[in-house]
């Protein structure tokens, strides 16, 4: 993706290799950051649904890792966690 | 001299785009009705109802929606054609821009008609001259004959170039004007054309793509350096194009212009579409009164052929060009300007006087073609004339 | 083909937008998309108006969409998406393509309520075979909140702002889903993404289906709507819960009513939650007219709920 002259663009605009995003480390926008309680969790997946940012990954239906490079400290995971596993913490 | 028979039809301009149309057999066609474009687009309704043709006719709600259609149909690596005229060449105005910045191959015929208000729905040039700074190829078309080897031509001028390509012809006089139109075999047509290779494809889910992103300032100039690129390539694409059409087919079409009696002219007429014709009538009899005039006839307007503008028209003394729109720029019509521009860098310009004529379907006679010529004939003499004149108009 | 999937099938599949995009912190649209997106069991081919979802979401050379996506301009959508769709069903016909691929076109109020809204109905009269998904935030958000005629009654929009005299936009929002549900296509639903295993069980339905499907989904906006950015799916909830925001799908022209709240809450509990309407409070009047109109367009969809109107 290093596009150091117009010659180097693909031709019509377009993007290859998607998702290119992934480069894109939004993680700084946050103040707060989700701090996970593993042994409350029930594993029943509303904060992988409702994550905007594609920060939590799940591996077989369980909660598996965060991927703070990409959180924005929104805190929805928290709101909507129903067994109190997942805390917002202030960064600062 | 013909390599090939060809059939002989009497045909309409639209006509003959319709039923190059039909032997393209382009994958889908969407088009809104417009003077005076309208039949094309029911001929060729007729020809998907009788399975004369494999197309997917997409019968619009609106221009910008043909346009929207066959932006999206030719990012999913089909072969895509539509029809327009003036209103609602307008309408599909953004999305034209889209399509070359896209790259995508779109072929349009257009019949060109006059731009509101007042409404007019006769041929000038106001609606494809508002669209020339698009990015589509644009070829402007003196006869039906013409019309029905260029669109076919376009086809693949656009998917070498991978730039859409608008094939123009005069509203109502070409469109609606019968004349003779020798046809190729739908062999010939498929042979020639082959199939499309797309730059990308949106229907290759295993490769995904995104096609049409946001550009910040960081981007945007060097995607469109990028465009200018290819318009300029694509000045090759079109000579190769011509020349290897003529070659297999036996015909002569000019790649960027027209000559005619130029070789020992003292002074040039330099024309486009329809009224180039009426021009050489006018040659024709005026070389028999001793005049030696001679017509340049631009047929590729965009890309513009400024360097064989340029070396074709150095050595003159006068030109008188003419054109068929105003663009309100209050020293001539758009082709004259271009013209100017091809000439500026040599040490010495011939004089120039623009004919502004014909506006919505006012018609250009062979009196008012000898008076086009006589007067450029003037300015050979060293006379002292405006910049531009407007030549059949009422109160002038 | 299962009508509903779980969230353990869902997370299997992971289908949505990647991270690294540029919505903002608490932006419930890229749920709506992983929900949209995961649903299909087919190859998904996205076409997108220009607004929020696409300038975030393809920031050149960045790009969160792992499907083939497509732009090109604000209020052609649906025409873009008929243009790939005629083409596919092109190769179909012709044999040359054997998988099947959904075709989902994703739009905001903007350019489908508005400017969008003639490509809209023109592709869905030709029958074209796609999903139309709405993502309503209720006004043109990603130019900075000016009014569409998706923004309900008395929202401070800044097209339509709270001053002194009037205050805010004065007009009622359009009915889009009664407008579409008039075009007499098969598949027409409301969903949130509150209710997500609604929103999946409408979403695969459509996809079963042939021929043109829209499905309206609220999509709460943090800075338009004013209100904390943790709350988003919490304010959809309320919308859906005070029948702001009713669930209901129209079927081959059959309504259904997909949720009944227990406890039918006073629409003054969603309005009191959000700056949009901090104004409003004042005005007894204006969130009675509101409370009105909620409750006449609640007691007609019970009265429609289970028959056959078009």
């Amino acid at each position: 993706m290093n596009f150091k002259s117009w010659r180097d663009l693909p031709e019509g605009g377009i993007i290859k290799n998607v998702p290119t995003s992934i480069y894109f480390k939004t993680g700084d926008w946050k103040s707060k950051q989700p701090k996970f309680i593993k042994e409350k969790c029930t594993n029943c997946l509303l904060c992988w649904l409702y994550c905007p940012d594609c920060v939590i990954e799940v591996k077989d239906g369980k909660i598996y890792e965060f991927h703070f490079d990409f959180c924005k400290g929104c805190g929805i995971c928290s709101e909507v966690c129903p067994a109190g596993a997942i805390k917002m913490e202030d960064l600062r | 001299m013909r390599i090939k028979n060809f059939i002989k039809h009497a045909l309409t301009g639209n006509e003959a785009a319709a039923y190059a149309m039909k032997q393209i057999n382009p994958d889908v066609v969407a088009a809104y009705p417009i003077t005076p474009a309208t039949e094309i687009v029911q001929i060729f309704s007729k020809y998907v109802a009788d399975g004369e043709v494999d197309t997917e006719f997409v019968p619009v709600e609106s221009e910008h929606s043909a346009m929207s259609v066959c932006i999206g149909a030719s990012a999913a690596g089909a072969r895509v054609m539509t029809a327009t005229a003036s209103q609602g060449l307008a309408l599909m105005h953004e999305m034209l821009y889209i399509a070359s910045g896209l790259r995508l191959p779109i072929v349009m015929v257009v019949g060109n008609r006059a731009l509101s208000a007042p409404i007019n729905i006769h041929g000038d040039h106001s609606d494809t001259m508002g669209s020339r700074d698009s990015g589509w190829i644009q070829f402007y078309c003196e006869n039906a004959n013409e019309v029905y080897h260029t669109t076919i031509m376009a086809v693949k001028i656009a998917e070498r170039a991978n730039l859409p390509c608008m094939v123009c012809m005069d509203g109502f006089i070409i469109t609606h004007g019968m004349e003779v139109v020798e046809t190729l075999s739908d062999e010939d047509v498929r042979e020639f054309l082959g199939k499309r290779e797309p730059l990308y494809n949106l229907l290759d889910v295993k490769n995904p793509i995104t096609v049409g992103p946001l550009d910040l300032f960081d981007f945007y100039f060097e995607h469109k350096r990028s465009q200018a690129e290819a318009m300029l390539k694509s000045k090759r694409v079109i000579a190769e194009v011509v020349r290897d059409y003529n070659t297999r087919f036996g015909t002569d079409f000019p790649d960027f212009v027209e000559e005619y009696e130029t070789k020992d002219a003292d002074f040039l007429i330099i024309s486009m579409s329809s009224a180039a014709g009426t021009i050489k009538e006018a040659i024709d009899i005026k070389r028999e009164e001793g005049i030696k005039v001679g017509l340049l006839r631009v047929k590729t307007f965009r890309p513009f052929p400024y360097e064989i503008l340029r070396e074709k028209i150095k050595g003159f003394k006068a030109i008188g060009i003419m054109d068929r729109a105003e663009s309100f720029s209050t020293m001539g019509g758009p082709l004259s300007i271009e013209i100017k521009a091809s000439l500026y860098p040599l040490e010495k310009r011939p004089s120039a006087i623009d004919f502004i004529f014909g506006l919505g379907g006012r018609e250009f006679t062979l009196e008012d073609a000898f008076k086009v010529i006589e007067i450029t004939k003037k300015l050979y003499e060293g006379e002292k004339l405006p910049e531009f004149m407007y030549i059949g108009l009422k109160g002038e | 083909m299962k009508k509903i999937l779980s969230l353990k099938e869902l997370s299997e599949r992971n289908l949505g937008l990647a991270g690294g995009h540029r919505a903002c912190a608490g932006c419930p649209f890229p749920s709506i998309v992983k929900m949209v997106l995961s649903s299909s069991d087919y190859p998904v081919v996205v076409a997108n108006a220009t607004g929020c979802m696409e300038v975030t979401t393809t920031i050149f050379p960045y790009t969160a969409w792992p499907v083939p996506w497509i732009h090109s301009a604000f209020e052609n959508v649906a025409a873009t998406i008929a243009g790939v769709e005629t083409v596919y069903k092109s190769l179909k016909k012709r044999g040359l393509i054997k998988e099947k691929i959904n075709f989902v076109a994703f739009a905001g109020d903007g350019g489908t309520y508005d400017i969008g809204l003639q490509a809209l109905s023109g592709a869905i009269e030709r029958g074209h075979n796609f999903l139309y998904v709405l993502y309503d935030n209720q006004a043109y958000m990603n130019t900075g909140i000016q009014r569409s005629s998706g923004t309900p009654f008395g929202a401070h929009t800044t097209t339509s702002p709270a001053g002194k005299v009037i205050p805010g936009k004065m007009q009622e929002r359009k009915d889009i889903t009664e407008i579409i549900a008039a075009h007499e296509i098969p598949y027409v639903a409301q969903a949130s993404p509150s209710h997500f295993g609604d929103l999946i069980r409408k979403v695969r339905r459509a996809f079963e289906i042939e021929g043109p499907k829209f499905i309206a989904v609220i999509s709460p906006c943090v800075p338009g709507w004013g209100y904390p950015e943790n709350k988003s799916i919490e304010m959809a909830k309320l919308a859906v819960e005070t029948c702001f925001w009713p669930l209901y799908e129209i079927e081959y022209g059959v309504y259904k009513i997909n949720y009944k709240p227990k406890e039918k809450l006073p629409v003054k509990v969603f309005l009191e939650r959000q700056e949009r309407f901090k104004h409003l409070i004042q005005r007894e009047d204006l969130i009675n007219e509101i409370q009105k109109k909620v409750d006449e367009k609640w007691e007609r969809l019970l009265s429609l709920d289970g028959k056959k109107i078009r």
